[in-house]
Parts: structure tokens; sequence; C-alpha cells
């Protein structure tokens, strides 16, 4: 557990480029949703994708950093509450940290499977349960409202870090030396 | 599009540290955000437009700022009241009709002055956030959130997106340039379907090169003993001086009013003249 919770140069470094790219994807990479205020996110599937590769405090501060800088750059001002719940999405996605063989080359079946099912709990609790409360509580807005934008955003974000997070994972893995492919003759 | 276009300006708002600012503006947006009473949500909106003027901002400087918030805080208002038009009768107990609307869709007076509030409310973020950007130096951001409170090293990542920022953009659009010399189609004239993953195929480059990027950045700071000891000292960190601790204090005293307003005068987050 412990190693989880370390923070390294690379991590801080890893947090600071990572929180970049979510920023420029967050703001550019993107697909309007017929619910108002919500869209489709590609940023969700990096934030997964540097989750599994970093760990949870990357996670969570890649996506707070980069959903408050380009609210701040966009609309002058962040607005918490969502901000708060893209954190807490990406600090659960960090549980999949150390969980995987993608660092040794192989992401397969259960390692998907691993991936995909703690992303979904982050994008639940963070979506249909942090983000709508704290909507209620800071700014007062109806509920119904906050819960049909939550369960919108859930879904789209699911999507997108199940896609696209798998996508970069599989591709990252390729990347990597695979475990025991030398052999002594 | 420029991230901070901070420029330096002789004004006493960009005069004030890093720190100041960034704590200013945490009070501020706090004590707005809590309150849900026109008059306190009207006057500090009336303050946070006054040192906009005194910041000596261009209007072209916020243009696109303002029309996104704009959009977001109209279409706010609308969905919310379509969602739930009878939440100002929920908040404030009492009912009093405008108009009928559509089906059993009613304006009440109760709602009304919800929404207004809502809008105001939001709007009066929107200056003080424009104010802490633009009139911030980038550089000292990271040294005013350490100062706040924040443990350096998450500091110090905020540091490193402001400063490569930039430079990732500026790979991207290299890269998207590369992409569609061999052929990728972003125009336009693509399907919706092929553009989308077409603009991923651009973005997955960018990932991978930056992977590397980090490799090398996070060694050539252990080298330097980043992390070596639990504190550190900013290089563009001010001292504070008189200006600074009256800035703190008004934006304190603003903050303290609204709680209190809140708590003895309305006994809720909410101003109900109905009653």
């Amino acid at each position: 557990m412990k190693e989880y919770f370390k923070v390294s140069t690379k991590t801080i470094v890893a947090t600071g480029l990572g929180a970049a790219i979510f920023m420029l994807l967050f703001m550019y990479v993107k697909v309007p949703s017929p619910v108002p205020e919500t869209s489709f996110q590609t940023a969700y599937g990096l934030s997964g994708f540097f989750a599994t590769l970093f760990g949870p405090i990357a996670g969570a501060l890649i996506s707070f950093i980069g959903h408050a800088l380009s609210d701040a750059v966009q609309y002058g001002s962040p607005w918490w509450s969502w901000v708060i719940a893209s954190g807490v999405s990406g600090f659960i996605f960090g549980f999949a940290f150390k969980r995987t063989n993608v660092e040794e080359g192989e992401f397969k079946g259960k390692d998907i499977l691993t991936y995909n099912i703690i992303q979904i709990i982050g994008n639940v609790v963070a979506w249909i349960i942090v983000a709508p409360v704290l909507d209620i509580l800071i700014y007062q807005e109806p509920a119904s409202l906050v819960f049909t934008q939550g369960a919108t955003a859930a879904i789209m974000n699911i999507i997108s870090a199940g896609v696209f997070g798998t996508l970069l994972l599989v591709a990252y893995s390729a990347t990597r030396t695979k475990k025991g492919s030398l052999s002594k003759k | 599009m420029k991230l901070f276009s901070y420029n330096t300006v002789d004004t006493p708002i960009h005069c004030l540290s890093g720190f100041t600012k960034l704590l200013c503006f945490l009070l501020l947006t706090f004590a707005v955000m809590y309150s849900y009473d026109i008059r306190v949500v009207l006057l500090i909106m009336i303050f946070s437009i006054a040192i906009l003027k005194v910041s000596r901002i261009q209007f072209s400087q916020i243009r696109t700022m303002v029309i996104y918030a704009l959009i977001f805080i109209v279409t706010n208002a609308i969905i919310s009241f379509f969602f739930s038009p009878e939440m100002g009768v929920e908040i404030y107990g009492t009912r009093h009709r405008i108009i009928k609307l559509v089906g059993n869709i009613y304006l009440t007076q109760e709602q009304l002055l919800y929404q207004v509030t809502k809008f105001f409310k939001y709007a009066s973020v929107i200056p003080l956030g424009m104010i802490f950007l633009l009139t911030t130096n980038p550089s000292e951001f990271a040294s005013s959130l350490n100062g706040v409170g924040i443990p350096y090293k998450a500091s110090f990542a905020v540091a490193l997106t402001l400063r490569y920022f930039p430079d990732i953009q500026r790979d991207y659009r290299d890269i998207s340039l590369a992409q569609q010399a061999r052929g990728l189609d972003l125009s336009h004239k693509a399907k919706f379907k092929d553009r989308f993953k077409n603009s991923l195929l651009t973005v997955i480059p960018l990932i991978f090169s930056t992977l590397d990027r980090i490799e090398l950045i996070s060694n050539a700071m252990d080298l330097r003993g980043f992390a070596k000891y639990k504190k550190r000292t900013w290089y563009t960190s001010k001292k504070l001086d008189r200006q600074d601790f009256t800035a703190i204090g008004i934006s304190a005293l603003i903050f303290i009013g609204s709680l209190c307003v809140s708590l003895f005068i309305n006994h809720s987050r909410f101003y109900n003249p109905f009653i």
C-alpha cells in the first residue's frame, strides 16, 4: 500500500506534464453531448492511463490541476465541485497502479478487466456521488439537474477511460520489453 | 491560445505578491459561493468589477472568457429552470405566481429571485478569477500555492504544467500538421467519426513523446537534488508589505461580512424577502 503513495521526482514530473496534456485534451479534443454542459472528454482516458502508470497521487493531481486550469483559462474561474470530482476519479483510477502487468509488456484479458473495473468504480463514485452532492452543497443547484448531468458524465467518462485508456495502455505495453523475452542458450 | 496573457503593468494589483492575490481570490470566491443573498452578491460583484478597472485589464484580453462564461451561465439558467421550476418555492417556502408558462409550469417570484441571485453569483466569481489569472506572474504562482499551505511538490507540479503547456500545445500542432501532410483528414470535409479517430491519432504520438520527456526532466531534476529537503525556497516569492496586508484585510472583512449576514441576519444561506 505504501508504494501507492510514494511521491518521487518522476511522479511530480509525470503529474505536471500529464496535467498539461489533460488541459489540452480537455479544451480541444472533445465531443459535445445532448445533455447541456457535459461533453465526451477524451481527457479521462488520458488520466486513466497516467494513473495506471504513476499511481493515485499523480492521477488525482493530473485531473485536478488539468481541470482547474482549463476551466480557469476558458471561463475565468474553476467550477469547484466538478474539479474536485475529477480529482477523485483520477485518484481512484490510480489503484490500477501495479495491479496490471503493463510495465512488463503485457496488457491482455485479465489486466484489461482489472483496469476497467477500477475505472468504472472511479467514474461512478466521482460523477454520480461526489459531483452532484458537491453541486448541491456548494452551489445549491436543483438535484434532478445535477444527477442527470452526473449520470451522463459518468457514462461518457466510462467510455472514454475504457476505450481510449485501454488503447493507450495496450500501445504502451507494446513498447515495454517483455518479461523473460531473453533466453540463455 | 496564450495561457496566462500576463503582462507587467504598474498598478496596485500587479504589485501585490502572488500569495496575497491567491488568498484574496480564495476568500472572495468563498464569500460569494457561500452566500445566496442577492445584496451581498451584488456588492461583491461591484467590488470585483472595480478591481478589474483598477488593474487596467483590456476587454480584448478577456473577450473569449466572457463569451464562454456567459454561454455557460445562460444555459445553466435555462436548463435549471426547466429541470426544477419549483426550486425557488421549495427554498423560500412561499408561492407568488407571476404568469403561467406552458402546461403546469408557472413562473414564480421565488424562482425568479433564486435564478437571478444564482446568475449574479456565478457572474461575480468570473472577474475575480480573471484578475487573478491576468495579473499574476505564472512563475510566482507556484510559490504562492506553496505559501497558502499546499505541499511544495504539488506546487511544483503546477509550475511544470504551466511551463510545459505551451510546449505541448506546439507539439500537438506540429504532429497534427505532420499527420495531415500524410493524408489524415482533420477538416470539416471528413466524416465526424473519421475526424474523431484522426484526432486521436494525433494525440497518441503526443502522449508517447511526452513519456520520454518525463524521463528526461525527472532525471535532470534528480541530478540537481530536487526533493532532498522537506522545505524549499522560491526564487520568485516576494516579502509581504503593507499593501499586501491591506488587501488581505479587506478580503477577510468581506468574507467574514458575508458569513455574518448569512448567520445573523438571514439565519440561512438564503435571503428571504417573502416572509
